[in-house]
């Protein structure tokens, strides 16, 4: 008798164990990221987009966040992401173009294994791989409705741009902008200028000081080393136009509106394609339609008609009677 | 449509901002030579920048003590003392590579601010510390005074320090005792000198303005703090010194030179100067200092006369 009733035992934890093996535990995520979780700009913003689908799949028993941040040097990026494919994570993410090689290195080895990566386009697929999934903003789009309502708000009709370099989303973001201020206010002078980096926080604050010396009243610039020229322009009393992140917390009396990224749904439907077998070849663009991109307003009062502005241009770009290109004529 | 701007207006504003951008370059250069006029040369700078940059801001920001300005300064520079103070503990007295304890300290001080930074601050500070002063009737002259005289208190401490630091250097025992031990330390020894004592003062001294050079990056010429945000300039420092070779008047016209061509490249792309109708490529206009640098040090031949003779060398009582 004994000995069934530690038969039926043993089957039974055993038994209990396939349960848990079967439900597979939390679904593993594993992120690389150039800068940190908390840079207000292109790192924070997808990492919160993390979160919240993790609060949305119900916490961390249900969704595991693992991430390396800091991560400017490519080399040590690489060798990093291949650690977290050795480790068995469901989905790795290499947030940056710069990472695109040592991802396509990487993928082939680990064919189990979803990836994705951007600001990006290619899945692989043409190589012959199916686990990648790509992802890009058309910044494009929210740039124009920002600079829309900078080229309302300038008083100098002055406006400055503070570029990291002249690639990826950051181009798209400023090129839309110039464009939308085109649109609206053709007189008004657009000063751009470029630090050559995504960091240099300094260099922010002399390319923002040099764009106030020439008269600029309202700024605006992307990457997480414009903290520095934020602070620049708020001292100097002007506005200043955010993406990425909503900026508005640290700069109240400056940050007129932030356009956002919202990466929560399209890590979302990663998640789902991934759960059902399908584990790349998607390549996801963050647009207005989608609600990849929204609009966080802060404190500083805006002008009705600005806000009228702003809102036909969204809904312009939403109906497509307002098209803004990617690249500008030179 | 730029009409309403001269380039007399243009070159005011340039120039100002060439002497603030110059004022962290200028603290921890002169600092550097210092410590290199004794013999040893630190590459521990830029960790020593990054850690005064965070501890100022950090004490004088709400995520911090809100302390004044003042406390903040004190506190990068009691930062950069220690700093100092290791540097010389590793390269005078336990005579270790100077190179190499030198970048060994610089990966600390960007380890260890940002591990500060990470866990005490969670995110960027935003502390606008140190504001400009227009210095009274000195400020209303025309056009020197928007140059000159409307800067922050760091940055006319800088300038300050480049007649100090040749007073000091050439006029003081302690001075005449640094460069003894920098170009021999064996005859200072014999004349007394405590070789030891000195190096470990200069190196110290360096550390300090390294300290204040952060402080017055992040304190007043940003007025945040942002992960690594030094971004290679205590190098650039390092490279002043050269570049000046070693006498505190050059050192002063290296900055003024490389934060002059930076901002001057800036202005190329803000009023968008176009080179046979084309566009510059900013690329190759944000290299423009640095290229400049290397052309400078190229030709400054004469430099190699002036370098301390023990620079790098550690010395060893009776060893010769």
């Amino acid at each position: 008798m004994k000995k069934i009733v530690l038969v039926v035992l043993v089957i039974a934890l055993l038994s209990l164990g396939g349960m848990t093996l079967a439900q597979d535990g939390p679904f593993r995520v594993a992120i690389v990221m150039p800068s940190s979780t908390t840079d207000i700009s292109w790192s924070q913003s997808i990492y919160q987009g993390l979160l919240d689908v993790q609060e949305a799949m119900g916490g961390e028993s249900a969704m595991e966040i693992a991430f390396t941040e800091g991560m400017f040097d490519v080399a040590a990026a690489a060798e990093t992401l291949r650690g977290y494919a050795e480790d068995g994570y469901d989905l790795i993410i290499a947030h940056g173009t710069q990472y695109g090689t040592s991802l396509f290195d990487i993928a082939p080895d680990f064919p189990d294994t979803s990836f994705a990566w951007g600001t990006a386009t290619d899945t692989g697929a043409e190589q012959g791989l199916s686990n990648i999934f790509a992802y890009e903003a058309s910044a494009e789009e929210g740039g124009y409705v920002n600079g829309v309502m900078a080229a309302l708000m300038t008083k100098n009709n002055i406006i400055g741009v503070v570029g990291p370099v002249q690639a990826g989303d950051a181009l798209l973001y400023i090129n839309g902008f110039i464009q939308g201020v085109k649109a609206t206010n053709p007189d008004a002078e657009l000063l751009v200028a470029y630090t050559g980096s995504f960091s240099d926080v300094a260099a922010g604050t002399d390319v923002a000081n040099t764009h106030i010396a020439a008269g600029a009243d309202v700024l605006t610039g992307t990457s997480q080393m414009v903290v520095g020229a934020i602070e620049a322009i708020q001292t100097e009393g002007g506005y200043w136009f955010g993406t990425q992140f909503d900026q508005s917390p640290q700069w109240p009396d400056a940050v007129v509106a932030s356009q956002v990224y919202n990466w929560a749904p399209t890590l979302a439907d990663m998640i789902t394609r991934i759960q059902s077998g399908e584990l790349g070849g998607v390549a996801y663009t963050l647009t207005l339609e989608n609600e990849g991109q929204t609009f966080v307003f802060g404190n500083v009062a805006i002008p009705a008609n600005v806000l009228a502005a702003a809102g036909e241009a969204a809904a312009g770009i939403l109906s497509g009677d307002i098209e803004v290109a990617r690249e500008l004529p030179q | 449509m730029e009409s309403s701007r001269t380039l007399l207006d243009i070159l005011i504003a340039a120039s100002g901002l060439t002497l603030a951008a110059a004022t962290p370059f200028l603290f921890a250069a002169l600092g550097e030579l210092f410590a290199q006029r004794s013999g040893v040369l630190n590459l521990g700078v830029e960790g020593i920048m990054l850690m005064g940059a965070f501890t100022s801001v950090f004490v004088i920001s709400d995520k911090g003590f809100n302390a004044h300005p003042a406390v903040g300064l004190l506190v990068a520079m009691l930062v950069g003392a220690l700093m100092g103070l290791m540097m010389a503990f590793v390269s005078v007295t336990l005579q270790a590579e100077q190179g190499i304890s030198g970048i060994g300290l610089t990966l600390f001080g960007q380890g260890m601010s940002t591990l500060l930074f990470r866990v005490l601050a969670a995110g960027v500070i935003v502390a606008g510390g140190v504001e400009k002063i227009d210095l009274p009737v000195l400020s209303n002259l025309p056009v020197l005074g928007s140059i000159f005289f409307h800067q922050d208190i760091l940055t006319y401490a800088a300038f300050a320090l480049v007649p100090i630091s040749v007073w000091v250097l050439n006029r003081t025992t302690w001075g005449l005792q640094v460069r003894a031990v920098g170009q021999n330390p064996q005859a200072a020894d014999s004349m007394g000198v405590n070789v030891a004592r000195v190096r470990y003062s200069a190196v110290i001294l360096g550390g300090v303005l390294a300290g204040v050079a952060g402080a017055s990056l992040s304190m007043a010429l940003t007025g945040v703090f942002q992960e690594n945000m030094t971004a290679g300039r205590g190098f650039i420092a390092v490279a002043l010194v050269y570049f000046g070779g070693w006498s505190p008047w050059k050192v002063m016209a290296g900055a003024l030179l490389f934060s002059a061509a930076n901002n001057l490249q800036i202005w190329v792309q803000v009023l968008d100067v176009r080179v046979a109708g084309a566009a510059i490529p900013p690329n190759l206009l944000i290299m423009l200092p640095y290229v400049l640098t290397i052309v400078v040090l190229i030709f400054a031949r004469e430099r190699q006369r002036r370098e301390p003779a023990a620079l790098t060398k550690p010395f060893e009582r009776g060893e010769n």
